[in-house]
């Protein structure tokens, strides 16, 4: 090599945890308690037991289960996953993870394609703008159309004008339940309005700590369903490692990307797991492989299994109604300023949109420079949504929290 | 539930699924002392869901139990050798656990107003700038969160400027000797996959390339050195070939390892390159992810990199650029797994110039090593010297009817994680060894020792073999069961 | 290893039994499912589909392998093998009998002289 590296180092232990620090220090953001936006990346607090358990270093320094019998540990923790996964979506298989929800929904969508042999996206622009983009950048060269509707003003999906963006060359439609305002789809009435059409219906949820009180949309009969899984045992770290969740229906398992784990036994009649359907893969099919994923998210994956594990069906609900109650209470406080009102008039779990009487810009930039992250400028992904913001409460807000945050906005809202 | 002691410490754990006494919780969530409101007056009545059934009630301790004794069924670096070919298993350094846990960094919102996040944007910044240093590139996305990912990224710039010149063309081509995500990555950005013959000595073959390479050939796929840890001596001639006739160069960096400080894909003609984080640059592979596979391109491929672009203003700040009207696009749903790259980031710091250089060094030697105490016990399909890693097969053992698989499973029993078998398939029963520079000349002997012994015994006494693993928490398992009647999850769960 | 005299065989390993005139029978034969392995799924047509001489009809997989199946002869799908859903294995255990995978309705029969005969296909199997 002809040119010496310009890199700094090598640096000792404790000159590099001060490198880190001082770089960690310039990152002058709002705590968890003073963070009210959601945005498909949701405050929560992950149970102390989860990163003990996941730095066990037999989970986190094994690579890919491809040996069973040396690899019980992590494939029994993923089928938990896989478990957990498909109930809470209310479908009957789930996969071992993909890299992200918007990823997860890109694969979904192709697979539709795939399956049904059409072409046509439908989309509506409730799903996450940045989801939005993540499918846009696979499907580009795959001869898929994406039909990107704009029911934005309605709050949520309105299931006639999704039954007439559909015809009979529509492969599928995306729909995420709470959607990117906060607000619950009625998934009953769009299951139904995709009939007539044939095609095929992918639930996403962003917030799957709302499933603790809701339905899975595999309730309402969709297909598909994908998931951001960073609520259970993630942390926020920019946006990553996120957890792509990935379920279907029983009859498409074989059609699906990405790894499985299965139960099986060994040659002395033991339970055992093992990753199966790998001719689905692109180790054995190649160019014919239903997805060009290797690596997933294995570790995340195990951390959502423990904190779910941690947690068990009662502490999902009251998880979730921590959130619903935080979130409701933020919203009525909110709405006793002058001038503020909620956007839409819909059910919502724990993140809802809000109008201020002015510009939100200054607001935000004011409330950011004394430690709160208030809420999104909504107006940047939706220019006729001038004056709005999405905000979110979590289990993590107290009443003190939210009552400080209301006082600094109806200070600086009128 | 009784608690039964298998074989000394290692325990037997029961399924999580129904557990424990309804009631009973592992963790208490926080609570804003507010009066609970009833769920049916906030949410619509027919979306509220029943109860969770089958899932478990259990205490904090029960569940670490539980998860503590399934990691002790795992195989892991920290317990012994695990040289899986192609997958760079080297030690895992703790402080870069620490570094990722920072709480200024796992704190951070994806969503923050830039300015409020410069720490984790200068370090996204500098990353990329030293991987661009140590793969002679200019410009680097680090959004793809493992190697698939930013294979599919790099294709899709590739496509992206071959379309802005005209045509984005119809074709990938391939050598057969390929990891199985390139063609199925070629096929995700459109193009048709065409894969290449390797020559006798498992190189690239000059003459065929010449033949297939045309003016609807996007881009050649080569992987450097290759699966069969052969280095692409030709490498030049082939970027020239290739670039003459309007095409682009992608190197899959999976095995950067072999001469990471040493040679550069940017002095090879490399157009386009993905860095698998995970594999050369030590961050832990956690069971199979997460990983990071940033993409490196040269100055031409710059503009289309995905959105957002993070750059370094004049003024001292790093800044998000979303404006780039001929980006591919976004990738990720934020910013990549961002505590990989931090890992990746204090790893290069820890090792510094000179210890980036020694590691390519020590990971070859490692290699050849085995090679040389391996030659005389098992048949070694492509001679010569090799780099990071060597692939034998088991055509000496397969007179006595041992297969790869088995001399796989006896390989457990004496304490090694197995090579990665049968692959690349252009060596029949291929065992894909790769050691790392991390391991110890006591380590490298201990394996070459049990390897010796397994071909011993192959000859000897064969059937001994065949039963192997005996000594792990479970023996060989009914793979076609698993597939014919496929079990994805507990039926008690809903 | 079995070749049955009274049938027909493919290059790429399917065997074809005529049954009634215009009604050909096919599945793989024990060469292909010994070097497949243990069979664990077998995708097979739609009632209905019209096949072509040398046309892909379906997938066998394996554990660690798929193999794409091939009409030897033209016609019309009237019947798939449905034991194969819930027991693929019967390609295994059965190649020749239980585990036969499609009928058909043969366009034309004479199609079947330009097949292989079973001392044909044996050694056609033994020259690797």
């Amino acid at each position: 090599m002809a040119h010496p590296l310009d890199i700094p180092g090598p640096l000792s232990e404790m000159d590099l945890m001060d490198w880190f620090e001082a770089a960690a220090d310039k990152n002058t953001h709002a705590g968890p308690r003073r963070t009210f936006i959601g945005a498909g990346a949701y405050v929560h607090h992950v149970p102390t037991a989860v990163d003990h358990l996941i730095s066990r270093t037999e989970f986190f320094t094994c690579y890919t289960p491809y040996q069973p019998e040396v690899s019980q540990g992590t494939l029994a923790a993923i089928y938990e996953y896989q478990t957990y996964t498909a109930a809470l979506l209310g479908m009957e298989v789930a996969n071992a993870s993909m890299y992200d929800g918007p990823s997860a929904l890109a694969e979904a969508v192709i697979m539709a394609c795939r399956i049904t042999g059409r072409n046509k996206v439908v989309m509506p622009d409730l799903v996450h703008p940045n989801w939005r983009q993540v499918v846009q950048t696979y499907t580009r060269h795959l001869g898929i159309e994406i039909v990107n509707l704009e029911l934005a003003s309605d709050g949520v999906c309105n299931p006639e004008k999704l039954a007439a963006a559909m015809d009979h060359e529509t492969a599928v439609v995306v729909v995420q339940s709470p959607n990117f305002f906060g607000c619950v789809e009625d998934l009953d009435s769009i299951n139904r309005a995709r009939e007539e059409s044939g095609a095929l219906l992918i639930g996403a949820v962003a917030e799957p700590m709302s499933l603790g009180l809701l339905k899975g949309p595999g309730a309402f009969g969709v297909d598909m369903a994908v998931a951001e899984g960073r609520s259970f045992g993630g942390s926020l770290s920019f946006g990553g490692p996120a957890l792509g969740m990935f379920a279907v229906k029983s009859s498409l398992a074989r059609k699906m990307p990405g790894r499985l784990v299965g139960k099986t036994k060994d040659t002395i009649g033991r339970d055992a797991y093992t990753l199966t359907l790998s001719t689905r893969e692109q180790p054995i099919r190649r160019e014919k492989a239903t997805s060009n994923i290797c690596s997933n998210q294995a570790l995340m994956a195990t951390a959502a299994a423990i904190h779910i594990s941690l947690l068990g069906a009662s502490g999902l609900r009251e998880v979730a109604l921590a959130n619903l109650t935080a979130a409701h209470y933020l919203a009525r406080r909110l709405e006793e300023i002058a001038g503020v009102k909620l956007a839409f008039d819909k059910q919502f779990f724990n993140e809802f949109v809000v109008t201020l009487p002015k510009d939100p810009g200054p607001l935000l930039a004011t409330l950011a420079s004394v430690g709160y992250l208030a809420g999104l400028d909504l107006g940047r992904w939706y220019p006729d949504m001038k004056n709005t913001i999405l905000i979110s409460a979590t289990e993590v807000h107290s009443k003190r929290n939210m009552d400080d945050l209301v006082d600094l906005i109806a200070r600086e809202a009128i | 539930m009784s608690v039964e002691s298998q074989r000394g410490i290692n325990f037997r754990e029961e399924e999580i699924f129904g557990r424990g006494n309804p009631g009973r919780e592992g963790y208490t969530p926080p609570w804003s002392g507010l009066a609970a409101l009833d769920p049916e007056s906030a949410l619509p009545a027919g979306a509220l869901r029943g109860e969770l059934e089958g899932f478990p009630s259990l205490s904090e301790p029960e569940v670490t139990r539980h998860y503590t004794r399934m990691s002790q069924w795992n195989f892991a670096v920290d317990l012994n050798f695990y040289p899986l070919g192609s997958c760079t298993m080297k030690y895992n350094p703790r402080i870069n656990e620490a570094v990722a846990r920072i709480g200024g960094f796992s704190t951070l919102h994806p969503m923050a107003p830039q300015e409020q996040a410069q720490g984790t944007l200068r370090i996204i910044n500098d990353l990329g700038r030293w991987l661009c240093q140590i793969s002679g590139m200019d410009a680097a996305t680090l959004q793809p969160a493992a190697g698939a990912h930013g294979e599919f990224t790099g294709l899709l710039m590739i496509r992206a400027a071959l379309t802005e010149r005209g045509n984005p063309r119809k074709k990938v081509l391939l050598p057969d000797s390929s990891h199985g995500t390139n063609p199925a990555s070629a096929v995700y950005c459109g193009y048709e996959a065409v894969t290449l013959p390797s020559g006798p000595d498992g190189r690239v073959d000059m003459a065929q390339l010449d033949r297939v390479m045309d003016d609807e050939t996007a881009a050649l796929m080569v992987t450097n050195p290759n699966t069969l840890g052969i280095f692409e001596s030709d490498i030049i001639r082939i970027s020239r070939l290739v670039h003459d006739r309007g095409g682009f160069v992608y190197c899959d960096g999976a095995n950067l390892n072999a001469f990471l400080g040493k040679a550069r894909f940017g002095d090879m003609g490399v157009d386009v390159a993905h860095i698998n984080l995970h594999k050369t640059f030590s961050t832990p592979h956690g069971g199979g992810g997460p990983g990071a596979g940033p993409v490196v391109v040269k100055r031409e491929l710059a503009p289309y990199l995905p959105f957002p672009v993070v750059e370094h203003a004049g003024d001292g700040a790093y800044r998000l650029e979303y404006d780039r009207p001929q980006s591919v696009g976004r990738v990720h749903g934020f910013f990549g797994n961002t505590g990989v790259l931090l890992r990746a980031a204090a790893y290069i710091l820890s090792m510094g110039p000179q210890g980036l250089a020694q590691v390519a060094e020590a990971a070859v030697i490692n290699a050849n090593y085995i090679r040389a105490r391996l030659g005389n016990h098992y048949h070694i399909p492509y001679p010569g010297r090799c780099m990071h890693e060597l692939v034998i097969t088991d055509k000496l053992q397969a007179e006595y009817g041992v297969t790869t698989l088995d001399i796989a499973k006896a390989l457990i029993d004496r304490g090694f994680h197995p090579p990665t078998v049968y692959f690349p398939t252009i060596a029949r029963g291929a065992m894909m060894i790769e050691p790392t520079e991390t391991e110890s000349l006591e380590t490298l002997d201990g394996f070459c020792e049990a390897m010796i012994e397994i071909a011993d015994l192959a000859r000897r006494d064969p059937e001994s073999i065949k039963a192997a693993p005996v000594t792990t928490v479970r023996t060989r398992l009914d793979e076609a069961a698993a597939a014919r009647r496929p079990q994805l999850r507990c039926s008690l769960c809903g | 290893m079995e070749f049955p005299k009274d049938l027909k065989y493919s290059k790429e390993h399917e065997w074809v039994r005529v049954e009634g005139g215009d009604t050909a029978i096919i599945g793989i034969t024990d060469f292909a499912q010994d070097e497949l392995g243990d069979i664990v799924f077998v995708e097979t047509p739609k009632i209905g589909q019209d096949l072509k001489a040398g046309e892909s009809f379906g997938v066998a997989e394996s554990v660690k392998t798929v193999s794409d199946l091939y009409s030897p002869v033209a016609g019309r799908v009237i019947e798939v093998n449905p034991e194969l859903e819930g027991r693929p294995e019967l390609v295994n255990e059965s190649p020749f009998g239980e585990g036969w995978i499609i009928k058909m309705k043969m366009e034309d029969p004479k199609e079947l002289e330009s097949l292989l005969s079973a001392q044909d296909y044996r050694d056609l199997t033994q020259k690797g």
